[in-house]
């Protein structure tokens, strides 16, 4: 119900049209990888997948952010999060374990590897986790996803959203190359992202 | 609840019409051969199916009454802005400056049209939110491209919000010895209006597509052309000449009217288009199968709409 209300509000603001461009929404295990520039790209990125799809797709978030009153339930009732630790990172509380029982329990994850939002246009350089995942699980599909325009409906910093139309671009799935360096791949999916914007 | 027979009558003929077309379309889908063809088949198709639904919400909102009809024409104007807004490059600094747009300048100002208050309803846009909107812009203290950043939120509110509210402002006119002791007449004011502008719009499109050779702007828009203005302009001329029975106005008048409505949505099409083509873009929005957004489907309507007020309100009342 909550998330039936929120996927509706947020449609109401942005239109969210998904827009198919490299794969289609189909069954399988997947990685979902996007920009993120605003605190509503979960929901966007979520509510566009098709709700068969979205039962078994947990998003990635952080514990500090994701732990607590609205959002904690949030985080726990609706999108089923899987959270991991950016601060305190130890030995203990590896941030890759959740996210690597969620793959062996088959579920998809929708992961945001600048790992924080950033100010707009530019997509920051991604975080190492993604490649982690990939070498982990090679099978699984990495989809690239560009959420286009979503960072002027809540910029970082603003509580009040404005609407404005944005879209959900879901680009052509990569893999992990055999041999492919740590480096390699993270400037690969990057510029899979990238390649989805609209030309300025 | 409004059950003036006449405008039963009205809606009867917008039957008939969407009938014949649904049927048209069909033939035409049946016959085409032509990869090209079916293209435009397709759309028309499309189309075709978008205009039972407008013409159903539109016919539903009418019917309701007053606030039905704010209700429609509000969210309308907040989806048109909603895409005009999204094609217009903001910054960061315009985000308070847009809540204000949104959410309080526009339910306000179609509040005043609510409580008929005509004083605050004719200036709250064209005044106060011009004033207010650089006010709020230069608090965020980004000066970059600012006066271009601000002059297209007040353009937004101006063409999507107040020209468009002047189309269910009709609904508040008296008209005497016509609607001041009927005032559910005034439904069929609104349905004049809008009928003629979306009559003009798709019969310059069929007479354009049947016969249209010249180009009216080249450069903005190949598809309007001399040949379907003038085709499309009469006709959409002498449909709205023959609803004068419906209206306050004699049967020359009616057309007079309607010419008056057809060369302002005509207009209206002409420079929202070159807003588009600046800024790359085909359509506004795709809210509308085949249409568009909303901003594609009521640019004429926005330019028509006060011109066709203001003569009918210095004139009839």
């Amino acid at each position: 119900m909550i998330a039936r209300a929120l996927a509706f509000f947020t449609r109401l603001l942005t239109g969210g049209t998904p827009r198919w461009r490299g794969c289609l929404p189909e069954q399988k295990q997947r990685i979902y990888f996007a920009n993120h520039t605003s605190n509503l790209d979960l929901v966007l990125l979520w509510s566009a997948l098709p709700s068969s799809i979205r039962c078994r797709t947990r998003p990635v978030g952080a514990r500090d952010y994701w732990s607590f009153g609205i959002r904690g339930m949030l985080a726990k009732d609706v999108f089923n999060a899987v959270l991991i630790e950016r601060k305190q990172v130890t030995r203990s509380s590896n941030p890759l374990a959740p996210m690597l029982d969620a793959l062996r329990a088959g579920d998809s994850l929708i992961i945001f590897p600048e790992g924080t939002r950033g100010p707009g246009a530019e997509i920051a350089e991604f975080k190492p986790g993604l490649y982690h995942l990939a070498k982990g699980h090679p099978g699984i599909e990495f989809v690239p996803v560009f959420i286009e325009n979503l960072s002027r409906v809540l910029p970082k910093g603003e509580i009040l959203p404005v609407p404005i139309l944005c879209s959900v671009n879901f680009g052509t799935p990569l893999h992990l190359e055999p041999g492919e360096s740590k480096p390699d791949f993270l400037t690969r999916a990057r510029a899979a992202i990238v390649s989805l914007q609209p030309p300025q | 609840m409004n059950l003036d027979p006449d405008l039963l009558k009205l809606f009867g003929g917008i039957l008939g019409i969407l009938v014949t077309a649904s049927i048209i379309s069909a033939v035409l889908k049946a016959r085409v051969t032509s990869e090209k063809g079916r293209k435009v088949v397709e759309n028309l198709v499309s189309r075709t199916n978008a205009w039972w639904v407008m013409a159903a919400l539109f016919a539903t909102a009418i019917t309701l009454g007053k606030s039905a009809t704010l209700l429609m024409f509000a969210l309308a104007s907040f989806f048109a802005l909603r895409e005009f807004i999204t094609l217009t490059p903001t910054r960061r600094g315009d985000h308070r400056t847009l809540f204000w747009a949104f959410f309080i300048i526009l339910p306000l100002h179609y509040w005043t049209l609510w409580i008929w208050w005509y004083g605050l309803f004719v200036l709250l846009i064209p005044v106060y939110a011009y004033l207010f909107i650089p006010m709020r812009s230069a608090l965020a203290g980004d000066t970059e491209r600012f006066l271009e950043r601000t002059s297209k939120v007040q353009w937004g509110l101006m063409v999507a919000v107040y020209f468009l509210s002047y189309a269910p402002a009709l609904m508040m006119l008296e008209v005497p010895g016509w609607s001041d002791e009927h005032p559910e007449r005034n439904a069929r004011l609104i349905f004049f209006l809008v009928f003629v502008v979306q009559i003009s719009d798709v019969m310059q499109y069929v007479w354009g597509k049947l016969c249209g050779k010249r180009p009216i702007v080249p450069k903005l828009s190949p598809n309007k052309t001399v040949e379907g203005f003038i085709g499309g302009g009469l006709s959409a001329t002498l449909f709205g000449g023959a609803l004068w029975w419906a209206t306050p106005f004699s049967p020359f008048a009616a057309a007079g009217l309607a010419a008056v409505i057809v060369v302002m949505g005509f207009f209206g099409g002409l420079v929202m288009s070159a807003i588009k083509r600046d800024r790359g873009v085909k359509d506004y929005g795709d809210l509308i199968p085949g249409h568009g957004g909303v901003m594609d489907r009521v640019d004429s309507l926005c330019f028509a709409a006060p011109v066709f007020f203001h003569i009918v309100r210095w004139a009839y009342s």
